[in-house]
């Protein structure tokens, strides 16, 4: 692996772990659909066995189902050794994803009638693995029946009648059978999952009150966040479980708190947080030294209105987990504010002003958790980055890496500071400490063969844990 | 009386660039809290101000401002005593087009609450510059020039959201904590410049910049621009700390400042206007400047709000295009001259016929006889088809 792969392998793994093809702060929907989808197609011609191995890494599962879908579309152009390797990586990527998005990735495949030998094995192999088929059914029905049909899978026992033939014979499985009567009996929908509950409550015009009330012990975790807000205006409460909260899922839960939720619960969301960054942080803990972070909570951190706060929720995360890796902590936030807790975005972004006061603090590691557009002035942080880097620490003393969570989709790249200090896209602050060591290779100093090791190692051990 | 613009206590910051559009933020060191400034929405009607009697003055108007100030002398001048509700036009019922009407450009809503649609005040001076015709009267002006002056003039003007790349610019733009106005390049072409009195102010009124008006000029380079150079900070690699690196980046931040005063910005703060005072209201100053027409050159009309020293505490300003410049030039050199055509064409360097036949191509071609402007059109032109 040349220098050039090294590179266009670096850029593929920013965009597929920071880029979601949603609107950015910057840039459209639609430019960052078209710039994902040219990359995509870029790598997997000209670097397939690698293209199949970022499946193994921290990529999103946006990412994750638009590679199945192009190794799949592009089974005739793998070898028997790539298929067999292609194929163990997609059957254990698409154990870990959430089942509703792998059926949307079915129903893409055969959208776009990809139906050979392999997709069908795929499919097959998937559905038989799901834990509780009735369960699936019934909550993932249409998926389910398309993936099926796709696949020519003849399912077992009663799921066959209850997905293709309907009519109202009574069934033998519980949930099934829940389901059927859940047409016409309404305490039958609250033993249904939530969503599918909904649609018959609605049918049954039952109160919004009481349906949240009743079905609140089906509700998973995430569809209990969501509905929070809105329980509350209906007077219903639905409690919610920080404790066991990721991280970053965590910052973006408290960021959508108005401010004075937030002071009036400080005690527990702060809480919440440390015990995430705890877990996060792992045997890590304390394991950094001196840490300087540089946070962006300018206005650009407010996303766009698809991935609201998301740069701001990742550094808000980031805040958390650091003050657990280091052994002394230093946040600076870009709007000067000291209250992490209440941060939203507000104002530029004078990075370059927040990175001399970070290096004023002597740190052992100095962190830039930015979406790069450094514009008060432009260019600023870079130019400090650079004369440090050049003349004050020219020996690389201090471990410098800027982490960027979106994807820009004019440079096909999350967007860089400057050369002098490595840049990586970020998803969920969880990844922090592998990102940092990863890092290094951006910087064009280790040779791809340890990237090549890198990502051997990574493969190895993501099939291992399957 | 001309004066020049005081921006004093007011600080250039960092340009932010998108496209072709370069925001210059301007920070106040102390913001102003004795006069503050609302938006008023008037939506898509066409508004109708009356100027003076039998004298309206027609416009788009989407928006006016409220200026509320706190006096603790009650001695305001008498002069708000039509205190009739805003909008006569509501609550009848809409026949046709509805019209807005709007008492004076500038108005008193409220005790201390003056109402005044953004930078009409400005085009009104404009409009009126000189608009009552020839005050001594020779042959050559026709018997409507005499009686009826320029009346009516119509300035074309385009509303913000149609200069190209704006309003994703106004979008895109962080604004500055404590930031009280912004200059507007449209191919660095200064377009406007806007300062309001608070920076509470400044980020309600931030998108109103839409639904300004901008002129012919600032339209065209937003459709034809290219995306404008950011000036990237360059740092001198001659530095033993970091407090060195933090001096250096100061001083290129200072540096940036004086470069965007004295270039970027010359044409409207180098320069001098003349002032007319359209409103006093208890500390504060409501006044129209226009420019002295140097032809080929930046000139912009505005309006500003100034306190009792003299500081600026509300600016807008709006940039004419090549073709007003020359009417307004015209006009003025015409007056200096007690508008005789003679001695006006000798200070212009051209001969009375041509002179005659450039008034009409500036659109003033009523106001002379038309025997003389048929005189002229027949000794010809030399340059006879080339329009200036």
């Amino acid at each position: 692996m040349d220098a050039i792969t090294a590179d266009d392998m670096l850029m593929f793994i920013n965009a597929a772990t920071t880029s979601t093809a949603q609107r950015e702060f910057h840039g459209g929907a639609e430019d960052q659909r078209l710039s994902l989808d040219f990359l995509h197609d870029y790598v997997i011609g000209n670097y397939r066995d690698l293209y199949a191995a970022a499946l193994a890494l921290d990529i999103n599962d946006h990412n994750a189902a638009l590679m199945v879908r192009k190794l799949l579309e592009t089974t005739g152009e793998a070898t028997e050794e790539q298929r067999r390797v292609e194929g163990a990586l997609i059957a254990r990527r698409l154990r870990v994803m959430p089942p509703q998005r792998v059926y949307d990735l079915f129903r893409a495949l055969r959208r776009a009638r990809v139906n050979n030998r392999r997709t069908r094995a795929i499919i097959r192999e998937w559905v038989a693995a799901r834990p509780d088929p009735a369960f699936d059914a019934v909550k993932y029905r249409t998926g389910l029946k398309l993936a099926l049909r796709h696949a020519h899978v003849a399912p077992d026992g009663e799921l066959g009648p209850f997905l293709f033939t309907g009519g109202h014979r009574r069934y033998h499985t519980p949930l099934l059978e829940t389901w059927r009567r859940a047409h016409y009996e309404q305490a039958s929908v609250y033993e249904l999952p939530y969503t599918v509950a909904e649609g018959f409550a609605a049918r049954h015009r039952i109160d919004r009150a009481t349906f949240l009330r009743r079905i609140e012990p089906r509700m998973t975790r995430l569809e209990r966040l969501r509905v929070q807000q809105s329980a509350r205006r209906d007077k219903a409460d639905v409690a919610v479980d920080l404790g066991s909260m990721p991280l970053t899922r965590l910052a973006s839960y408290v960021l959508s708190l108005p401010l004075p939720e937030r002071v009036d619960r400080r005690g527990e969301l702060t809480g919440a947080l440390r015990a995430a960054a705890v877990r996060a942080a792992g045997r890590v803990a304390g394991g950094w030294g001196r840490v300087a972070a540089v946070l962006d909570d300018s206005f650009s951190a407010f996303g766009s209105a698809q991935k609201r706060r998301r740069p701001l929720a990742v550094a808000l995360a980031c805040h958390y987990l650091l003050a657990e890796l280091a052994t002394e902590y230093v946040p600076l936030w870009t709007s000067g504010r000291t209250d992490a807790l209440l941060a939203y975005p507000y104002g530029m972004t004078p990075l370059g002003d927040r990175v001399l006061d970070a290096l004023e603090h002597a740190p052992d590691r100095l962190l830039i958790v930015s979406d790069g557009w450094d514009n008060a002035p432009y260019g600023l942080a870079s130019e400090v980055l650079r004369v440090w880097r050049a003349r004050l620490d020219p020996d690389r003393r201090v471990v410098a890496v800027h982490l960027n969570p979106v994807y820009d989709a004019v440079d096909f790249d999350v967007r860089r500071l400057t050369p002098a200090v490595p840049t990586v896209g970020v998803r969920d602050a969880e990844d922090v400490p592998a990102l940092v060591g990863f890092a290094r290779f951006t910087e064009g100093r280790t040779g791809s063969a340890a990237l090549r090791a890198h990502f051997d190692d990574r493969v190895a051990r993501f099939l291992e844990e399957g | 009386m001309t004066v020049e613009l005081d921006l004093t206590g007011l600080t250039t910051r960092a340009a932010q660039v998108w496209g072709g559009v370069r925001l210059v933020p301007v920070t106040r060191d102390e913001p102003i809290t004795g006069l503050r400034l609302h938006a008023r929405a008037y939506g898509d009607e066409p508004g109708v101000v009356e100027v003076g009697p039998r004298t309206h003055y027609t416009s788009y108007i989407p928006h006016g401002f409220v200026a509320t100030w706190f006096d603790d002398d009650t001695a305001v001048a008498a002069y708000g005593t039509q205190l009739k509700r805003d909008g006569a036009g509501d609550g009848r019922p809409a026949r046709g087009l509805r019209l807005r009407s709007h008492r004076r450009v500038a108005r008193r809503v409220e005790r201390n609450r003056l109402r005044f649609l953004p930078l009409h005040v400005a085009v009104e001076g404009y409009l009126a510059l000189h608009f009552g015709g020839p005050e001594v009267v020779w042959d050559e002006w026709s018997r409507r020039a005499i009686r009826r002056g320029l009346s009516p003039r119509v300035e074309e003007a385009y509303l913000g959201a149609r200069v190209q790349g704006l309003a994703d610019a106004l979008k895109h733009f962080e604004i500055h904590p404590g930031q009280c106005g912004v200059l507007v390049y449209v191919a660095d072409a200064l377009a406007s410049a806007f300062v309001v009195p608070h920076p509470d102010d400044y980020r309600a009124l931030h998108t109103t910049l839409l639904q300004d008006m901008y002129g012919e000029l600032v339209h065209h380079y937003a459709t034809l621009a290219t995306p404008s150079p950011r000036f990237d900070v360059r740092l001198a690699d001659d530095v033993e700390s970091v407090a060195d690196l933090r001096a250096a980046a100061a001083r290129e931040r200072a540096e940036w400042a004086r470069f965007h005063d004295t270039t970027m910005a010359a044409g409207l703060l180098g320069e001098t206007y003349a002032m007319s005072r359209v409103y006093r209201a208890g500390d504060y100053t409501l006044s129209r400047f226009l420019p002295t027409f140097r032809l080929k050159q930046e000139n912009h009309i505005g309006e500003l709000i100034t306190d009792r020293e003299g500081r600026t505490a509300y600016l807008k300003t709006f940039r004419l295009s090549e073709a007003q410049v020359r009417r307004g030039h015209l006009l003025t050199t015409l007056a200096a001259h007690d508008w005789h055509l003679a001695t006006t064409a000798t200070a212009l360097g051209v001969t009375e016929h041509q002179l005659g036949l450039r008034l009409a191509g500036a659109g003033f071609g009523a106001l002379l006889r038309e025997d003389v402007l048929a005189r002229y059109r027949a000794q010809g032109d030399p340059r006879r088809g080339t329009k200036d």
